[in-house]
């Protein structure tokens, strides 16, 4: 694989237990409501369901029918109601205005709704408004955190980023600090802690405080997960704005994945239906090529079938004992390993069509020119021609947005002309969409003069409690400034390599950029998990808007405290990308350390970013 | 010890009484108890006493005097009675005292004459009035009886959850019956009542006559009855002096008893002992006392004269002395007597006790305590008796007997005696376990502290047993003893959360009733005191304080509180929103924030409670997010508010999506211009001005060609102007919106290529020079498969991308031909490996002649 291990790098835990819980809690949520009933579920909440008890599991508690919450009246006739769904006020409204029609046929049912992962207030006093709060009965399953993989563990709320980063609402902070409470009783007790954000920040309070109250102390256990390491997304927009060329971002990227497995449409299958794959480490090929440079994999990818075709081509010379042995031993792996590398290599080809296009590799030109900061103007008659041509709405704001975070802010004159052909191209309701984006800081104009950073420092110095830090919130919104030039220097975030970078045998993260650019986010992993703290990092920490911290709760030196202190699960507030992860996983064979990737919302990349016109 | 049985009396072959003093009273009470209204709680709890009910006339001088006091006669508190006629009195389960008026209103207090509540016992009591009243316990509370002057009963059964119930009229019922009881049997409380000779039982639907089995049929009349503690056995009096004595449930008779006496007696009681075979009743007249049970004989008592005034057969040997008029007080175990000037304790001798010390016992305990004795008078007596339970095998059966007896002793004296002989006698025992002797001296210190005079708390080992520490503890704090229940506490053990904060915190709370003291002394004391125990909850602590009016005393307790979702619904409740707000936006938790919110919405008009959100962006976040799904309007109003023009052009292009006509989306829309204008946003303020006119412009195309035009983008709206073929319109867009030469150029070969009109497309490139250049046009011919258009621009594409341009339509001649010309040994490898060997080899040969003299040079 990319580079062979120094030290072993210990087991990640065991996250399967996460699963058994919620499973568990959800069939005693189910037996609540005895006899038949119907199950009301939130769109977004069905795959997630699907890998915690399916349809079968469900059945065997009596759940009749499966419906899911959407905006037209069910058809359901039974006589109990429940429904499985997110704390969304719209959905409350759905609810309610089932129940009120039921209430006007004078037709009488028993309605129960189970709020994952956490019921709000602002859900009951929509019900209570509605007039409907004392039909119902309501429940919690406390389902906080899905295990998608080994070594990846999500959260699954993809509204986390725009409610959070954009519209400041810290409903999720309470349900990050409940997850982290979790891990923690199961895994832990962590014996370090690092972060960076204000929202990272929150939550590792908010759970101390969650920790504190429940006078539970995890005394006598042994820890699993040493460390841990909080981080908003916003620290890093640049990173999830890059094309992705690993293997797994080139598939997420292409054909979407979500909550761990991903549609295989008809042009890669070779028939005429979709085929549902699940994407983890159990797939013995993808397992080989996820965290690979798109480059590598279709060599490996032929070299493997070759060795398949020889696998199969041994029962030529076998007499009848050894072929018996042979079909019933080995030939359903084989089979089941076709038809993996079937679809891997339909995939390939797929992603070949759309990705070697001239289009493509320009844009992958245009963006390393962007992260090291050359070529400006050519970059941006490149964006220009690219939305005129309107190749694809959400390529050209992440382009836009790309160029606007690394050079902190477009030039007025770019600021209003680019705005105006994107307009033109894909219609005027993005008017708020860019609103939006320069709300969180991803698309702004640079600032005349420097008067606001001059302002902005001197608030970072006054603000150092957690009060006053509200203070700097409504800077942060009003000027948020990358500063991606002098961190990217500081960290020495472009590679300096001599001659041609290899991808084959990387000699370090940036390979999942092709050996352009190392994702900052990782690279902060790293800096701090060497130096144990943030002592050296002080200049990053001031561009990056500040709000680190790190407790060591009697961590054992270096050496002592066993495989738990190698791994960390590494938490990004408001989702992570694919290219990130391999990024992780490449520096955790490094470094002996195992990082489980903790997504805190699920992968919101561009979803989040053309958050728009809804 | 001879002595020590002096007291017993013995009622038939097995059991005996004895009644001993609890307290000597000091209460001084000038009054005869028959004058007074006398209550007094079981489990050795408070007496309320009411003098000078029974005077008609009410000057003010003689107005009733409401009185409680210890059960050793210290007064706890008192007070004049100025409510009406009271007819009973009462303690309920958590010793608060119930005061039975004659209009069937009930006044609640507690322990120290504070009112508490009050409530009614209906309209039907109100105008009949009460003739009398009981006061009673089951399994639900504490529940309160009445008989009204119409002769019908009314009951609740728990005074803490009121449901009034009447019960059905008896028949022909014309003056109040003689005697009657509350019953409580599988969960229903019924009434039985007595008239002449016949009884009757009231439940909640019938009335029905019952005779008791095994009634002598000359009994007579019943003139009184008593329930036993627990509701199992019932006794009847009838004139004759005859006393049956059987189960509640008139099923069965236990035993009967012929007295002779004929005068009603004033109070009977059941008195007997948990797990004890013997039955008996203790039956006072004013001057006498009877213990009488399943035997021939009785025990009596009586004034002077004594003995001469009964006929001696029946005056027996054994007796009580009972020198005044008493009060008895059933208790779980025996019975209470209390009288002007002591307070006894009446009760069956347990079994253990009787082994040990009935006279000349041979018993293992009885030995034991013997050779306990020997042994420290140093005689080798304590080996005989020693050895004696030794070969009985009998010693762990000797010192459980010590232990066991010593748990009934009053005297401490008995108690260590008893406790020595055990400790002595475990010595000779391997692996004794500890336990029972270890808990029965801790059992004996407690209740030997709170039986102490200044406390007045005479409980029995089996009360103490059956009410729980936990209950104890209650009481004493009830009582306000707080440093001895905290001593209890730490003493037993107990753990903190359950003990000693949980006392910590009651006094606290009584603390802050004092309101002698500043409040800064007084939350200071309390901090002092509590400091971070844990399990206390300083909001509680505050709570208290303002019900007790000390708002400012609450604040200051509450910023001891360490957590603040504790603090906020409190601070609400104060009505320091503001506070209270800023403290749910430090918990984190958002459920919090929207709870003062909506409160605050509620409290403050609408300006001011934007206005408070403003200086809280957290809150304000949370509340817009609730505006946008559920009140929209309300979202335009904090915008305006706030003048945030920005805002409020956002808000009015969001409602236009949702309008349906064309006019009412253009409104918005307009609406949304004037506010970016305000907003100092041109920009935003230009492009909803184009959209208005696009959407304008779209809805004549909708019209004029009968095809959709509307929500197109710009660009899309051109494209399909062109797809169509109508070019003169799709200029004057071009002009009107001054799209950019470079988008129109790229927009229309794409268009026409889509329609397919090559000719269109070739008048087109020759208009005037592409500021595209000629490249696109080749690609988009070949996209669209026409070779043959693509070749007609090749030639036109700049030198430059030539090459490709060449490669693009597949002429490899041509482009071998550009390459050679540009001399550019890259290009010339681009076209070679596209070449095949097969068709392409004079091209091949010709570039490779190309590249070698290139190379040569």
């Amino acid at each position: 694989m990319a580079s062979t291990a120094r030290r072993d790098a210990p087991e990640p835990p065991d996250f399967g237990i996460l699963k058994r819980l919620a499973r568990d809690q959800l069939i005693y949520l189910l037996e609540q409501l005895p006899g038949r009933k119907d199950l009301f579920i939130e769109p977004d909440l069905m795959s997630p369901l699907d890998r915690i008890a399916n349809v079968s599991v469900l059945k065997q508690h009596e759940v009749d029918k499966l419906y899911r919450v959407e905006n037209r009246p069910a058809p359901s006739t039974s006589d109990q109601l429940c429904f499985l769904v997110r704390p969304r006020v719209r959905t409350m409204r759905y609810i309610a205005d089932i129940v009120n029609a039921d209430k006007m046929s004078g037709r009488s049912r028993k309605y129960k709704i189970i709020f994952s992962p956490q019921k709000f207030y602002a859900c009951e006093m929509v019900l209570e408004e509605e007039g409907v709060f004392g039909d119902v009965t309501c429940d919690e399953w406390s389902f906080y955190l899905l295990p998608l993989d080994e070594d990846i563990i999500s959260m699954e709320l993809p509204e986390f980023f725009r409610d959070y980063f954009l519209e400041g609402d810290h409903r999720w902070i309470n349900s990050v600090a409940r997850a982290l409470q979790l891990l923690n009783s199961l895994y832990g007790p962590f014996s370090r802690v690092y972060g960076i954000g204000r929202c990272a920040k929150m939550s590792y309070e908010l759970w101390r405080d969650l920790e504190e109250e429940s006078e539970n102390d995890g005394q006598g256990r042994k820890p699993e997960i040493g460390n841990i390491f909080l981080m908003d997304r916003d620290m890093d927009y640049v990173t999830a704005l890059c094309s992705q060329v690993v293997y797994e971002g080139l598939v997420d990227d292409t054909f979407r994945i979500k909550c761990g497995s991903v549609d295989f449409g008809p042009e890669v299958t070779s028939s005429d239906k979709s085929i549902k794959v699940l994407l983890n480490a159990q797939d013995k090929i993808f397992s080989q090529i996820r965290n690979e440079h798109f480059s590598s994999v279709f060599g490996f990818l032929s070299q493997k079938s070759r060795n398949l075709q020889a696998q199969y081509d041994r029962r030529q010379g076998m007499d009848i004992k050894q072929m018996k042995n042979f079909v019933s031993q080995e030939l359903k792996g084989l089979k089941q390993e076709h038809r993996l590398l079937s679809l891997h290599i339909g995939a390939c080809e797929s992603i070949m069509k759309k990705k070697t296009k001239q289009d493509f590799q320009e844009m992958i030109k245009v963006e390393h020119a962007l992260l090291e900061g050359f070529d400006i103007r050519e970059s941006t008659s490149f964006i220009e021609e690219h939305i005129d041509r309107q190749v694809s709405p959400i390529e050209s704001l992440r382009l836009m947005c790309l160029l606007s975070i690394t050079e902190n802010g477009l030039i007025p004159k770019d600021y209003r002309s680019l705005k105006t052909q994107y307009l033109q191209s894909y219609g005027p309701e993005h008017l708020l969409t860019f609103h939006n984006l320069k709300r969180i800081g991803l698309l702004t104009e640079q600032a005349a003069g420097e008067t606001l950073t001059a302002v902005e420092s001197r608030v970072s110095k006054l603000v150092t409690d957690r009060a006053a830090g509200k203070i700097t919130d409504a800077f942060n919104s009003l000027a948020k400034k990358s500063n991606f030039r002098a961190i990217s220097k500081k960290l020495s975030l472009i590679p300096r390599v001599d001659g041609e970078y290899n991808l084959k045998m990387p000699p370090d993260m940036a390979y999942v950029f092709s050996g352009a650019y190392t994702p900052l986010s990782c690279k902060i992993v790293e800096q701090v998990l060497e130096r144990r703290g943030w002592q050296g990092l002080e200049e990053v920490v001031r561009l990056l808007n500040g709000n680190e911290f790190a407790m060591a709760d009697g961590a054992p030196e270096d050496g002592a405290g066993g495989d738990a202190q190698r791994v960390v699960v590494a938490v990004f507030l408001g989702g992570c990308t694919f290219s990130e992860i391999a990024a992780l996983r490449f520096l955790g064979k490094e470094r002996g350390h195992v990082i489980g990737t903790n997504i805190g919302a699920c992968a919101v990349r561009r979803s989040g970013v053309q958050s728009g016109a809804t | 010890m001879d002595c020590y049985t002096a007291n017993w009396n013995p009622l038939g072959e097995e059991a005996f009484y004895r009644k001993f003093e609890l307290y000597t009273m000091e209460w001084g009470l000038k009054e005869d108890l028959r004058d007074c209204l006398v209550a007094a709680a079981p489990y050795g709890g408070p007496i309320a006493l009411l003098k000078n009910n029974a005077r008609k006339e009410k000057s003010p001088s003689t107005r009733p005097l409401l009185e409680i006091y210890s059960a050793s006669g210290l007064l706890l508190a008192s007070i004049p009675w100025k409510s009406g006629q009271l007819v009973q009195l009462g303690w309920t389960a958590s010793e608060d005292l119930l005061c039975i008026q004659e209009d069937g209103t009930v006044l609640i207090y507690n322990l120290f004459c504070e009112f508490k509540r009050h409530f009614s016992m209906g309209n039907e009591v109100l105008q009949n009035h009460v003739l009398e009243a009981k006061v009673f316990h089951t399994e639900y509370g504490t529940g309160v009886a009445i008989l009204t002057g119409a002769h019908r009963f009314s009951l609740t059964t728990n005074i803490d959850d009121l449901k009034l119930r009447r019960m059905p009229e008896v028949p022909g019922l014309q003056k109040p019956p003689s005697c009657w009881a509350v019953l409580t049997q599988d969960r229903v409380t019924i009434v039985l009542l007595a008239v002449g000779q016949d009884l009757y039982l009231l439940d909640n639907t019938s009335c029905s006559v019952v005779t008791p089995p095994g009634m002598s049929p000359s009994a007579g009349a019943y003139l009184q009855m008593a329930v036993s503690f627990n509701y199992r056995c019932l006794a009847l009096f009838t004139d004759t002096g005859y006393i049956w004595m059987g189960l509640a449930t008139l099923k069965d008779k236990l035993c009967e008893f012929n007295s002779t006496i004929r005068s009603p007696p004033k109070q009977m009681v059941w008195c007997t002992r948990p797990r004890s075979r013997q039955r008996a009743v203790v039956v006072a007249w004013d001057r006498q006392l009877m213990v009488a049970g399943d035997s021939t004989e009785c025990i009596r008592a009586g004034l002077q004269p004594p003995a001469t005034f009964f006929p001696r057969a029946l005056s027996g040997r054994h007796r009580f002395v009972l020198d005044e008029d008493s009060y008895l007080v059933p208790e779980p175990d025996g019975v209470r007597i209390l009288s002007r000037t002591s307070h006894e304790f009446l009760h069956e001798i347990p079994e253990a006790s009787q082994e040990i010390f009935k006279i000349a016992s041979m018993a293992p305990g009885a030995l034991l305590l013997e050779a306990q004795k020997e042994y420290e008078k140093e005689s080798q007596k304590a080996d005989e008796y020693l050895r004696e339970i030794k070969d009985q095998k009998l010693l762990p059966e000797a010192v459980s007997q010590c232990i066991e007896a010593a748990g009934y002793e009053h005297e401490p004296e008995t108690q260590k005696s008893l406790l020595r002989a055990a400790s002595f006698g475990k010595c000779f025992i391997d692996k004794f376990p500890p336990e029972s002797f270890v808990r029965m001296c801790q059992d004996l210190r407690v209740l030997n502290s709170i039986r102490d005079y200044q406390i007045g708390i005479p409980l029995t080992f089996t009360q103490y047993k059956r009410l729980t520490v936990e209950v104890l503890l209650d009481r004493l704090v009830l009582r306000r003893l707080y440093p001895l229940a905290i001593r209890i506490c730490e003493y037993l053990r107990l753990p903190e959360i359950q003990g000693v904060s949980r006392i910590l915190a009651h006094w606290a709370c009584y603390k802050v009733q004092q309101k002698d003291k500043s409040d800064e002394e007084v939350a200071y004391a309390i901090n002092q005191k509590l400091g971070d125990t844990p399990g206390i909850s300083y909001s509680e602590i505050a709570a208290r304080a303002y019900d007790c009016g000390r708002t400012e005393l609450a604040i200051k307790l509450l910023e001891y509180e360490p957590r603040s979702g504790e603090q906020v619904p409190l601070l609400l409740k104060m009505k320091r929103s503001k506070l209270a707000l800023s403290k749910a936006i430090e918990s984190g938790d958002t459920d919090l924030v929207y709870t003062v919110v909506l409160h605050l919405k509620n409290e403050l008009n609408r300006g001011t409670f934007f206005m408070t959100l403003q200086n809280q962006p957290v809150a304000l976040s949370l509340y817009r997010q609730f505006c946008k799904h559920q009140e929209r309007e309300t979202l335009k109003d904090l915008y305006n508010q706030d003048d945030n023009h920005q805002e409020l052009g956002n808000f009015h292009v969001h409602s236009s999506y949702s309008e349906k006509r064309i006019e009412g989306r253009v409104g918005a829309l307009q609406n949304a211009v004037d506010e970016y204008y305000k907003a100092k946003n041109e920009f935003a303020a230009k492009a909803t001005e184009d959209q208005i006119k696009l959407l304008r412009l779209q809805r004549h195309l909708q019209e004029d060609f009968d095809k959709p035009y509307l929500d197109l983008s710009l660009h899309n709206t051109v494209s399909t102007l062109i797809q169509d073929g109508h070019h003169k319109k799709a200029e004057q867009l071009y002009r009107d919106f001054k799209i950019p030469d470079k988008r129109y150029w790229w927009l229309k070969i794409s268009a026409l290529a889509t329609r397919g009109d090559w000719e269109e497309m070739e008048k087109f490139s020759k208009s005037k020079k592409s500021p595209i250049g000629y490249l696109p046009f080749v690609e988009i011919a070949v996209k669209h498969h026409n070779r043959y258009e693509a070749k007609k621009y090749a030639p036109r594409v700049t030198p430059e991308q030539r090459v490709k341009a060449f490669i693009l339509v597949g002429d490899l001649e041509q482009a071998a031909d550009a390459a050679i010309e540009h001399k550019n040994e890259a290009e010339m490898n681009l076209v070679l490996s596209k070449c095949s060997a097969a068709t392409d080899s004079a091209v091949m040969e010709k570039l490779n002649r190309a590249r070698a003299q290139l190379l040569k040079k």
